[in-house]
């Protein structure tokens, strides 16, 4: 596990944004901005993903969505809220089908302000995940080699 | 026959950057019948007039879609002038349409993107959001915005753009337009495109009438559908015909969006040759009283705003249909007896936009 820090793999999920945030989370990953110079590669699958991106805040019907694909993930995970929206609500905040930000489904670690947020906003919010991230894979690391020390010394 | 089976694609699918479900009744590879589903993006914005004054609105919007987002704005204070009858200055009017127009070719670069990848051409994917990151900064640099621009208000626009900004605009166009007619070669003449594209999803002229398709989607396949022929802002001063293709398939939608890129710099160099000096804005006072439908052309098609006001500061009802939820339909019809492996080309080539769909 030490080497994760190199590629993490980050799934985004549009939760009910206005599609702003989204295209920017496309952006950041292709050229100019390019995340991938950090190794970050873009999966559209669940099991295999490191960081979750929420853009767009939490609504009725997206929320067992959400809560699903966060469980789906495999430990340890980070997750970041990407724009006004997923921190809090934003614009929406007082509409009816509106929850709030995205902490309403999944701890959040990392919150992205912006409206939209901006690519370079958006990068380091990946980068501070990964950090995060790293810290997280290594705890893990310990209490696995841990418990292993304790079994074998009994 | 083969026995049938219901195949659930989405709500998070790596194709699709926003979520939508659909159930996919298909019978060994063919598709039988697909089955929409929405309302995961669903926020219910059109019920903030109750908590926002017909000024803030524009800002909601603007966010009822991040791709169109200009164009969301620009139909709201349409809507609102004309229920006011607000003369907006000749000067705003022609940077909407420079304005609107860059959205188009932002929006319709993207989508390019997205479908390369769809067929699996990756750098061809990232071909085209390179030449898009340049139309974001000509946005940016006249609008300070990239995808989200708020230059619109009731009665004109904010910011303007000098002389200079302008000669440099038509300067990165010709950039831009040199770089579209590089990947035009691989979109239009590449032999593998072809086979992914031609003959996939046929949607004929009378479907596409009885369905109520509208934009490229409807264009590509023969109907002549323009709202921008309708005259609103700078349009009328402006020399351009809609683009419309006979063939109906998905490789007509796909060229159809292109000639539509190069017909959106053509309006824009048209625009900045005659676009006059004067104000930005007049000065509006009051509330609006009495209702409109506002229909404008967005890079998706035909979008219909539908206000009422009853003279006070917050409106009575706002309702508004999106091209994406016109062409729903269309897109149902085309999936019958095509191909699974086809499934992720053809929701694209409707170039869907769900937050717009479901508000």
């Amino acid at each position: 596990m030490a080497k994760v820090k190199e590629s993490p793999w980050v799934l985004h999920y549009d939760g009910s944004s206005c599609n702003g945030c989204d295209i920017e989370v496309l952006a950041s990953l292709t050229p100019v901005y390019d995340a991938e110079r950090f190794g970050v590669v873009n999966t559209g699958d669940p099991l295999q993903a490191d960081i979750l991106l929420i853009t767009g805040g939490i609504n009725t019907q997206n929320l067992s969505v959400v809560k699903q694909l966060y469980d789906q993930m495999p430990r340890p995970k980070v997750v970041v809220a990407v724009g006004t929206c997923a921190c809090t609500g934003g614009i929406f905040k007082e509409c009816y089908n509106i929850l709030g930000g995205a902490d309403k489904a999944v701890p959040v670690d990392i919150y992205v302000p912006g409206c939209a947020a901006r690519p370079q906003s958006i990068i380091d919010g990946i980068v501070q995940a990964v950090e995060l991230f790293q810290k997280r894979s290594d705890e893990h690391d310990a209490a696995v080699a841990a418990a292993k020390s304790g079994t074998q010394a009994k | 026959m083969g026995k049938r089976s219901v195949v659930p694609f989405g709500p998070q699918h790596p194709v699709l950057p926003e979520p939508v479900h659909l159930d996919l009744v298909i019978e060994d590879e063919k598709i039988v019948e697909a089955v929409p589903s929405i309302g995961f993006v669903h926020r219910g914005l059109e019920s903030l007039i109750a908590k926002k004054d017909y000024n803030e609105m524009v800002y909601v919007a603007e966010r009822t879609c991040g791709i169109c987002s200009f164009m969301h704005g620009m139909a709201y204070v349409e809507s609102i002038e004309s229920i006011m009858n607000v003369e907006v200055p000749d000067r705003a009017k022609f940077l909407r349409t420079i304005w609107a127009e860059m959205s188009r070719i932002h929006s319709h670069l993207l989508w390019l993107g997205l479908l390369a990848d769809a067929f699996g051409y990756e750098s061809l994917f990232y071909q085209c959001w390179r030449i898009r990151e340049n139309v974001l900064d000509l946005i940016e640099l006249s609008t300070g915005g990239r995808v989200i621009f708020s230059v619109n208000k009731v009665g004109g626009v904010i910011k303007d753009m000098d002389s200079d900004m302008l000669a440099h605009f038509l300067r990165e166009l010709d950039k831009i337009e040199e770089e579209i007619r590089e990947i035009q070669k691989t979109f239009l003449l590449d032999y593998s495109v072809e086979t992914r594209l031609k003959g996939v999803g046929y949607l004929s002229k009378q479907q596409a009438h009885d369905l109520g398709c509208v934009g490229p989607f409807g264009r590509a396949s023969g109907l002549p559908s323009d709202t921008r022929t309708r005259g609103y802002e700078a349009y009328p001063q402006i020399d351009f015909e809609p683009i419309v293709s006979e063939i109906g398939d998905s490789y007509a939608r796909c060229e159809c969006r292109i000639l539509e890129l190069y017909q959106s710099i053509d309006i824009i160099r048209q625009a900045i040759a005659k676009i006059p000096d004067g104000e930005l804005s007049v000065q509006v006072k009051g509330n609006p009283d009495g209702e409109v439908f506002t229909r404008v052309e967005q890079p998706r098609g035909e979008a219909i705003y539908y206000v009422k006001g009853e003279g006070k500061a917050n409106l009575n009802r706002l309702r508004i249909r999106t091209p994406t939820f016109a062409n729903l339909p269309g897109l149902c019809e085309t999936l019958k007896g095509a191909d699974y492996a086809d499934v992720p080309i053809l929701i694209l080539t409707i170039d869907p936009c769900i937050s717009c769909t479901e508000r």
